[in-house]
């Protein structure tokens, strides 16, 4: 039960369109046994937008983003995601908002029993039953040139590389046509032509699809390509958030040691 | 809880049962009510009637020709010590037909299918696949489990149905081996007096065998952690636990057929 001082602030089905946020994080908290790996995060995201979110391994990063698509329920705290609160909203819901949402997960998570047109096909053989078999193919076709994939749909994903299960995974959470986008480590274990090659990929279709995406990642390079706003978490909190410039300006000593490590 | 000399907490064997059995509860509930709403995932359906029915059929219909063989062997020596020997294809054929044919196809079903379900759809879990199912806004309960346990559920009669078939065939070859009978003559005097009632239960009874195996199957698959360590050990308590509850269920079962069906 969320305390009645949280209560989430009202936002309507049409919080884009008003030029209100589509993701907005109030207050969140969320424990794990004796560990608290999310302590009171709040931060908004617009369309158009893409905030980094960095911090050591174990800062409720990845967490933070299963809330978001309602993989998990907070302790406190509200998650506003394109005007329902995914804490406490219905299955039904949810699975409505989900809809809106294209997510990536850290390790690609395709279906290895499926072709790679299958498995970007996915959400449109559930979610679009009007779409003829024809227009499927197409958009699923559209998707994987747009990732750079085209001639690859009849392979399996045992056998493409790391790097091309994430195109896959990109072209799958962009499938439906989501207003949001969430990326959990996009560049974790590429090698750096791949990681370049999957930030232009971010920033293309961000510049195009003008999506509010969060990015989880441990890469500052990736993240000072791709990102309009950084926020770093230490301890479940986060300790600043802003440009890249203002985490370089900024005096706290565990932002001071994040940006050096990695530079 | 008790603890251990060095004051770590051992977990308590009875609460951990009774949680795994309330948990297991609030899966088949949750399953069940997925199973009855719309939108039906046929295809998939239709796919696992295929991976867990027809892809048995070759290993049921081994396992029953085996029965069938065995049984006429030492039915054979056991009627012709007690001078009974023209009961030997009414023995094979009602043994087969009321229990051994459901208990092995049962048993056979526990292990290959118990086991594939639970390591496929854990290999799924530790991989985030049915994350990503449940974030792409579809029920991976809908999708994963209801269809296999439905598939399980209408493929365990047809699989009885088999190895029924092949244990009396080949009853009837090793008992011609033995004393030469045609298998018109072998099957007529098999089912000599028989009605309904003395296969359609037992066939039947395989649907509970077939729940129990979609059900813990697909329940310890979906619930696995810690990667391979986690896939091989949904794979095993699949097929243990499985194989065990089917067991249960006969004894049960049994009892409750001739109950009913006196």
């Amino acid at each position: 039960m969320m305390p009645v001082s949280q209560e989430p602030k009202p936002a309507d089905n049409k919080s884009t369109e008003s030029g209100e946020p589509a993701i907005d994080i109030q207050q969140v908290t969320k424990s794990f046994g004796p560990q608290k790996v999310l302590d009171g995060v709040s931060f908004q995201v617009r369309r158009g937008e893409t905030l980094a979110v960095l911090g050591r391994s174990g800062t409720g990063k990845s967490v933070l983003l299963r809330i978001i698509i309602g993989l998990q329920v907070p302790d406190s705290g509200a998650a506003m995601i394109l005007g329902k609160n995914m804490a406490t909203a219905s299955a039904a819901e949810i699975n409505e908002v989900r809809t809106q949402m294209g997510f990536l997960f850290q390790h690609a998570a395709l279906y290895d029993s499926l072709t790679v047109e299958e498995n970007v096909a996915f959400p449109l053989v559930h979610h679009r039953k009007d779409m003829l078999d024809s227009e499927r193919r197409d958009r699923v076709n559209d998707l994987l040139k747009e990732v750079g994939l085209e001639g690859h749909s009849n392979k399996m994903p045992a056998d493409i590389s790391g790097g091309m299960q994430k195109r896959v995974g990109l072209a799958r959470a962009l499938v439906l046509g989501p207003s949001i986008l969430l990326l959990d480590e996009p560049t974790a274990g590429l090698d750096p032509i791949s990681s370049g090659e999957i930030d232009e990929l971010v920033l293309k279709l961000q510049r195009e699809h003008q999506l509010a995406s969060i990015v989880v990642t441990h890469d500052m390079v990736s993240a000072k390509t791709i990102a309009t706003r950084i926020a770093l978490m230490d301890k479940g909190k986060v300790v600043i958030e802003g440009s890249f410039d203002d985490l370089q300006k900024s005096d706290e000593p565990f932002v001071s040691q994040f940006l050096h490590r990695d530079f | 809880m008790s603890s251990t000399a060095t004051g770590e907490l051992r977990p308590n064997p009875i609460i951990g049962m009774l949680e795994w059995f309330g948990d297991l509860g609030s899966f088949v509930w949750s399953v069940l009510r997925a199973a009855v709403t719309p939108p039906f995932q046929v295809a998939e359906f239709v796919r696992q009637l295929d991976e867990i029915g027809a892809k048995s059929f070759p290993l049921v219909a081994l396992a029953g020709s085996a029965i069938g063989v065995v049984l006429a062997l030492e039915a054979h020596s056991s009627l012709v010590r007690f001078g009974a020997k023209s009961l030997l294809p009414a023995t094979v054929v009602f043994s087969i037909v009321t229990e051994m044919g459901p208990i092995i196809t049962g048993l056979i079903v526990s292990g290959r299918v118990g086991a594939g379900i639970g390591a496929e759809l854990a290999a799924m879990k530790v991989t985030e696949q049915i994350d990503a199912i449940e974030a792409s806004a579809v029920d991976p309960e809908k999708l994963l489990a209801a269809t296999r346990i439905c598939a399980c559920i209408i493929s365990l009669p047809l699989l009885t149905l088999a190895a029924s078939f092949f244990g009396v065939l080949f009853g009837w070859v090793a008992t011609a081996f033995l004393e030469p009978i045609t298998l018109v003559r072998f099957v007529s005097d098999g089912f000599k007096g028989a009605s309904f009632k003395d296969f359609l239960p037992p066939t039947f009874k395989t649907c509970v065998y077939g729940m129990i195996i979609g059900t813990v199957a697909s329940y310890q698959g979906m619930r696995a952690k810690g990667g391979a360590i986690g896939v091989g050990s949904a794979a095993t308590t699949s097929v243990v636990l499985s194989s065990l509850f089917v067991i249960l269920a006969d004894v049960i079962l049994v009892k409750v057929i001739l109950l009913l069906f006196p």
